[in-house]
């Protein structure tokens, strides 16, 4: 006896769990799928969860949800190797006392989604990995094919949600492989404290606010990436990524990128004394707009980072994520409930609603940007060193006047790049990938 | 969770005939990945996930192999808070027919006394509806290491224990009785028992199955059990939880790592007693206090 879904979801991240939450609510019959030992037992993210996405999926989710600390506290650094330059925002001032994003710890948090998707009706199978689909003589995806004995199982539609490195769409080659250009390696430490050192040490207010810091600079060594490091309830999790084309050239392995930065004067101090617990690497799709893979097919739908959706300038993933899933989840309900089959045709639905989200907006405002960077190291290494030794002159007092300064500076500036005639064009292109 | 049950997918109606099994699982936190909080001194479980107790594994595959063989229905029974019914789930989806749930705010803080007593009470009331035939246990939790709660189980049910088994060697339905290896500290015994009796088996004794995945889906929707404490038959409040418990603990402490580390020595030579001498000389210069202790005891 083999069963037969309306829908079978690959995959229980973000991605797959707001499909099939979306799914089951509307009453289809949903199989949902996770190689982990439990959902989120092996994922990673640094990790932010911002609100809007999941609210249009769960809006009470505050009232249940493992979340860590609400973020009302932005810190932007950028690093040389000795000195850093800062900005912040800080807000406490949230409309209805409901912040615009957490941190939270992926483990309970997918956790706690997926209690949610069984809740409103589907049904999921844990450590049971797939690895192929089933497709009819036509080429229609039917089914898919897991590791464990009794056959196939079938289904109208199958939603990959197997995040960046899943390998069932490219085996059925439904989507490109993974170029080095085109994914970040990130790096994740999670660090134990008390709670009251965290508040002491960020400074923070009440008892769940938190801060969130993005790093550039001299961390990447080189390479085009970031660094974070997020306070969370008991832990901190920091953390450092860049491209994976970069770690093949520079040969730095990325833990020792990581214990840079944390032997960095600006980490120190925030770090002493704690237990770190957990050491985890996991990729990222970087390759924006031009690297999104075709997302349907007769029987099939692409979700999430499977789908390369990552808005890498703006670090969000997980809400393109559960946006991306949820959008699928109401199309192929509609769909069902109309009685159309999820062929290729009909899944114009999705291309078009996912078109006119901000998800594909945004992907296509930066679509420029992964070139630009692939392209412009000097943005990652020269301007936040040159920056860092511009703040250091023009402060030191000692014994020059002001003006006189302020062109030693503005030179400083021109000859880390060469000449004025780099830096401008430098502008212009960063410009460019932005508008 | 109430899971919609999908019409011709139920679980199949239990067996009237052959054995009658019961395994107690126990869900413990992973204790390879528990953290001591740095400055409470406390165990931390926030974020530490849980896992059936390894050792009942190895009592479920044996209850699921003699079932194979001789026919019958396994049942899997648990006492714990409810989240303990994932780990239910799990043995059903590993291939356990049933899954019962025994839990209650009164059950807190029990230790093995008052969970034997908790548990053979809960066994007498699956009893009702039909005998038991072997009752399984693990060889001990990871998470409390006492091994007294099989033992504890047996005593309360009148049943024969046969402990730290190793292997089934044979069972007589027809006489009703089994034959098991059990490890002792002199070798292996070879025991026979009556039915029923109650089976704690030992580590690596078999090789954990995995469930196909019709079992994955019937575990995805089959109803747990869940029974209240009255519900499990528990007449005697006095006798569960922290009430029913007199084991006190004392103090709860990590252990300082020590400080001394080991390193490896490495001697020239081929004569053993020169190499032993030049060991044992290397030994007294690291610690000239243990050279003294000891010629003043050989004196
Ligand atoms: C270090 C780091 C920091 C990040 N920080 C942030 C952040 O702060 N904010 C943010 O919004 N985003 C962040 N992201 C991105 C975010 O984590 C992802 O965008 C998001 O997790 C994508 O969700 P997903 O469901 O598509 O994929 P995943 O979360 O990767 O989930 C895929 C799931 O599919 C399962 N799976 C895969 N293949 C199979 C198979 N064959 N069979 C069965 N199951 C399978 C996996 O087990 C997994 O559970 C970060 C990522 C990293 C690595």
């Amino acid at each position: 006896m083999s069963e037969h879904f309306d829908a079978i979801v690959v995959g229980a991240g973000p991605s797959g769990n707001a499909c099939a939450y979306t799914m089951a609510k509307a009453g289809m019959n949903v199989l949902q799928i996770d190689r982990g030992e439990y959902p989120g037992s092996k994922n990673v993210q640094g990790a932010i969860l911002y609100s809007d996405a999941l609210e249009r999926i769960i809006p009470d989710f505050r009232d249940s949800a493992p979340l860590e600390r609400h973020v009302s506290e932005l810190r932007f650094w950028m690093l040389s190797e000795t000195s850093n330059t800062s900005a912040s925002h800080r807000n406490d001032g949230f409309e209805d006392g409901k912040p615009d994003r957490y941190t939270i710890l992926r483990a309970p948090f997918d956790k706690w989604f997926s209690k949610k998707v069984r809740e409103a009706g589907a049904v999921l199978i844990t450590e049971t990995t797939v690895v192929d689909l089933v497709k009819n003589d036509k080429g229609k995806v039917i089914g898919v094919l897991t590791d464990r004995e009794g056959g196939p199982i079938y289904a109208d539609v199958v939603v990959l949600a197997e995040g960046v490195n899943g390998v069932v769409g490219q085996r059925a080659k439904l989507r490109p492989e993974l170029k080095p250009q085109h994914v970040a390696l990130a790096v994740k430490e999670t660090h134990f404290f008390p709670e009251e050192v965290i508040r002491e040490r960020f400074n923070l207010q009440g008892e769940d606010d938190g801060v969130v810091i993005e790093v550039l600079g001299s961390v990447t060594s080189g390479m085009v990436g970031t660094a974070f490091l997020y306070t969370n309830k008991e832990s901190i999790s920091i953390g450092v990524g860049c491209l994976l084309a970069d770690f093949a050239k520079t040969k730095i392995p990325p833990y020792e990128l990581l214990d840079r930065f944390k032997r960095h004067p600006a980490v120190v101090p925030l770090l002493r004394g704690g237990e770190m617990k957990e050491y985890v690497a996991h990729l990222i799709p970087e390759g924006g707009y031009d690297a999104i893979p075709n997302l349907t097919g007769d029987g099939w739908v692409i979700v999430g980072d499977a789908g390369q959706f990552v808005n890498a300038v703006h670090r969000e993933g997980s809400n393109l994520a559960m946006t991306t899933g949820r959008l699928a989840g109401e199309c192929l309900a509609e769909l069902k409930a109309q009685g159309l089959a999820p062929t290729n045709d009909n899944l114009k639905l999705f291309r078009d609603r996912l078109g006119e989200s901000f998800v594909m907006k945004d992907m296509k405002k930066y679509r420029k940007v992964p070139h630009l960077l692939e392209k412009n190291r000097q943005l990652f290494a020269t301007y936040p060193r040159a920056i860092n030794q511009v703040m250091q002159a023009y402060f030191r007092v000692d014994g020059m006047d002001k003006r006189s300064k302020e062109g030693i500076a503005l030179r400083n500036v021109a000859k880390a790049r060469g000449g004025w005639w780099s830096v401008a064009t430098d502008l212009v292109k960063v410009a460019r990938a932005w508008r | 969770m109430d899971e919609p049950i999908i019409e011709g997918l139920d679980p199949p109606p239990p067996a009237p005939t052959g054995l009658n099994i019961l395994v107690c699982i126990k869900q413990v936190p992973d204790s390879a990945q528990i953290r001591v909080h740095p400055v409470t001194n406390t165990i931390m479980r926030q974020g530490v996930p849980t896992i059936i107790n390894p050792y009942d594994l190895f009592a479920l595959e044996e209850a699921m192999r003699l079932r194979d063989e001789y026919g019958g229905q396994v049942t899997v029974l648990c006492m714990g808070p409810p989240m303990a019914e994932d780990a239910l789930r799990r043995a059903l989806g590993l291939g356990a027919d049933r899954a019962v749930l025994i839990t209650d705010r009164r059950f807190a803080g029990s230790d093995t006394l008052a969970t034997s007593f908790a548990l053979a009470t809960a066994l007498g009331k699956i009893a009702e509806e039909r005998a038991i035939d072997i009752v399984f246990t693990g060889k001990q939790t990871i998470d409390g290491d006492t091994a007294q709660v099989g033992p504890g189980i047996a005593r309360r049910m009148g049943l024969n224990q046969l402990t730290y088994v190793s292997a089934i060697d044979s069972l007589d339905m027809g006489r009703r009785s089994i034959v098991v290896r059990r490890r002792s500290e002199g070798g292996v015994q070879v025991l026979r028992s009556a039915l029923p009796c109650l089976i704690t088996m030992l580590e690596d004794s078999n090789v954990v199955r995995r469930g196909s995945i019709q079992d994955m889906l019937r575990a995805a929707r089959a109803p747990v059990t869940i029974w209240s404490a009255e519900e499990a038959g528990v007449e005697d409040p006095l006798k569960c939880g922290l009430r029913g418990s007199p084991t006190v603990v004392k103090r709860v402490f990590a252990p300082s790592p020590r400080e001394e580390s080991a390193e490896m020595v490495t001697v020239e030579g081929k004569d053993p007693a020169r190499i032993g001498e030049a060991i044992i000389d290397l030994i007294f210069a690291r610690d000239p206090k243990l050279e003294v202790a000891l010629t003043a005891t050989a004196s």
